[in-house]
């Protein structure tokens, strides 16, 4: 965050009243304008309608987490993850597990593991829901916002049902999953999948064909795609731009390489290109919830590490044993080894990224999460400049970011 | 000092052979392959790598705060080469008070932010950099919060009444 004085001082206006051309404006913009999704700021300079400048501030959201973690205990740390990208809890609780699983060499049973994919892959559902209602809200779409949110609604009910909570679900826990799945799960998960294939078909019969919609988004946000590698962008805008990126697929993880399913790419790199990506991501999150019911393994949820997994209720009331590593659990936590890992894991806007540092104890030495919204802010500038003003929103929108993902 | 079965490695190699003293320390844990790479050479490795060892993404930028070593700031770079599937990480030290390390921005534009970061949350001032200014962090903020000497409340009770 900085003085907008620092910022504003170059607003060149007497530069361009010399040259009797037009003159030069500063308009700020944010942090409480709705288009910015948040509290972003961003300082625009324009020359008539053109952007010539424009300077995105972030951390008004900035709550410490990272400093939060390395108080609690590892297993503590998980409801802080979900704090940070809220519209994808689980794709981070998902990155923080793996990471600190890493560290403890610890196998999760295949139902924990299928069970997470299906879950994540919801996620990445009710995550595009929320950007494409807010992104078409932006250009001029309304009533595609209520749609989106009647479904994601139907998600968070989903997200209720299997662990109690409608956002900051913490569902994900080291060594498995906070609960076995609901009885009855199958039957909400088939009503799902039944349902939404043909609620995407309606969404994109409101938007893919619409000529308002394709005039305000075709052509408009280009960035080349080396200008994009060079700025970290992850996520969808890369594959927008025809290079087929997924962690999913590169570096799979939680059994990904059991599931069939396409990176979709388009080459156009504007934000109708990022539409249609996202869109079809939303299919194929469609064909990975249905592998994984079908294939869903049964058996254990939890790992079999009863100094990192409480016990089962029953166990604690009648074995010794149980109730003192249930202490200690709850008491001290675990001990992870020293050692540091980086784990990756594709979220709905990108590559995230958790990086665990432990130096032996029952608390983090250090947690660094590297979000995508972070890496794909840094794209703004370069999008923003030398298009017009009222392109900017359509291209702040194709971005798709979360601010309390970017400033933590 | 770098393990025998480290030298095979052909990363490892082409850096030594083009930078015999780059590396200071190298291993490979939990399948990641760390490189610690002196600070001298740190701008320089980084361009080969990306350049000649397509590492063309810059991952992030992170520090960890080792007191009470000395230096006691790492600074930790991810990396990845989109063409090979493959990822490395590489640290340096930032030594000297403030603790200053050169910017790897103009190798990777997307340092910028990641570096502006390290700066406001470890104190690390990245030498060249085009704009090192907190990020997260008020302007009138004191102290660097993620070093682990700072209090996790602060030294102060509110900062919301300063200029």
């Amino acid at each position: 965050m900085a003085d907008i004085d620092t910022l504003t001082e170059n607003a060149g206006e007497t530069a361009a009243a010399e040259a009797g051309t037009t003159r030069k404006m500063t308009l700020n913009m944010g942090p409480q304008h709705p288009s910015t999704h948040g509290v972003l700021r961003i300082v625009l300079e324009l020359d008539g309608e053109t952007i010539t400048r424009a300077k995105p501030e972030i951390g008004f959201l900035h709550t410490g987490i990272e400093k939060q973690a390395e108080t609690r205990t590892w297993q503590q740390v998980v409801p802080l993850t979900d704090r940070t990208d809220y519209l994808a809890n689980l794709s981070n609780n998902l990155g923080y597990v793996l990471a600190v699983e890493k560290l403890l060499q610890m196998e999760v049973p295949p139902r924990a593991q299928f069970m997470r994919v299906m879950l994540t892959e919801i996620t990445r559902i009710n995550s595009h829901l929320v950007w494409l209602g807010t992104s078409a809200l932006d250009v001029g779409a309304m009533s595609v916002f209520f749609y989106c949110f009647r479904e994601r609604e139907e998600i968070l009910r989903l997200f209720e049902f299997f662990s109690g909570q409608r956002l900051m679900t913490s569902y994900f826990r080291i060594g498995g999953l906070a609960l076995d799945a609901p009885r009855g799960w199958r039957k909400w998960i088939e009503k799902f999948l039944d349902v939404m294939p043909s609620r995407i078909d309606m969404l994109e019969g409101l938007l893919t064909e619409n000529i308002i919609f394709k005039q305000r988004t075709q052509g408009v946000g280009y960035i080349s795609l080396d200008d994009m590698l060079d700025l970290s962008v992850t996520g969808p805008m890369l594959r927008a731009a025809g290079l087929k990126v997924d962690a999913r697929k590169d570096y799979p993880y939680s059994s990904y390489d059991k599931f069939q399913f396409e990176v979709p790419t388009r080459t156009e790199n504007d934000v109708y290109a990022r539409y249609l990506v996202r869109m079809a991501e939303m299919r194929e999150s469609l064909k990975i919830i249905r592998q994984a019911l079908d294939g869903m393994p049964e058996g254990p949820y939890t790992a079999d590490a009863q100094n990192v997994v409480l016990p089962d209720r029953e166990k604690m009331k009648t074995q010794m044993e149980a109730l003192i590593y249930h202490f200690k659990i709850v008491s001290e936590g675990f001990r992870v080894p020293p050692g540091e890992a980086y784990q990756v894991v594709e979220s709905p806007r990108g590559e995230l990224a958790y990086y665990v540092v432990s130096d032996g104890t029952s608390k983090p030495y250090r947690v660094f999460m590297r979000t995508p919204s972070f890496g794909n802010l840094q794209a703004l500038e370069t999008m923003f400049v030398g298009f017009p003003i009222a392109d900017s929103i359509a291209s702040l929108g194709s971005m798709d970011f979360v601010l309390g993902d970017t400033d933590r | 000092m770098i393990p025998e079965e480290l030298n095979q490695d052909p990363i490892v190699a082409a850096i030594r052979e083009r930078f015999p003293d780059a590396i200071q320390e190298a291993r490979r844990d939990l399948g990641e392959l760390t490189l610690i790479i002196a600070p001298g050479h740190l701008v320089e490795v980084c361009r080969f790598l990306k350049r000649e060892q397509t590492f063309v993404r810059l991952s992030s930028v992170t520090g960890v705060d080792w007191m009470p070593r000395t230096p006691r700031l790492e600074v930790v770079y991810h990396i990845e080469s989109v063409a090979r599937k493959q990822r490395l990480r590489l640290k340096a030290w930032a030594g000297g008070e403030p603790p200053a390390i050169d910017s790897v921005t103009p190798v990777w534009r997307g340092a910028d932010w990641y570096e502006r970061e390290v700066f406001d949350l470890f104190g690390v001032v990245f030498r060249n950099h085009p704009d090192m200014r907190r990020i997260m962090m008020p302007d009138t903020w004191e102290g660097h919060p993620l070093r682990k000497d700072f209090p996790v409340h602060g030294y102060k009770y509110s900062y919301a009444d300063e200029e």
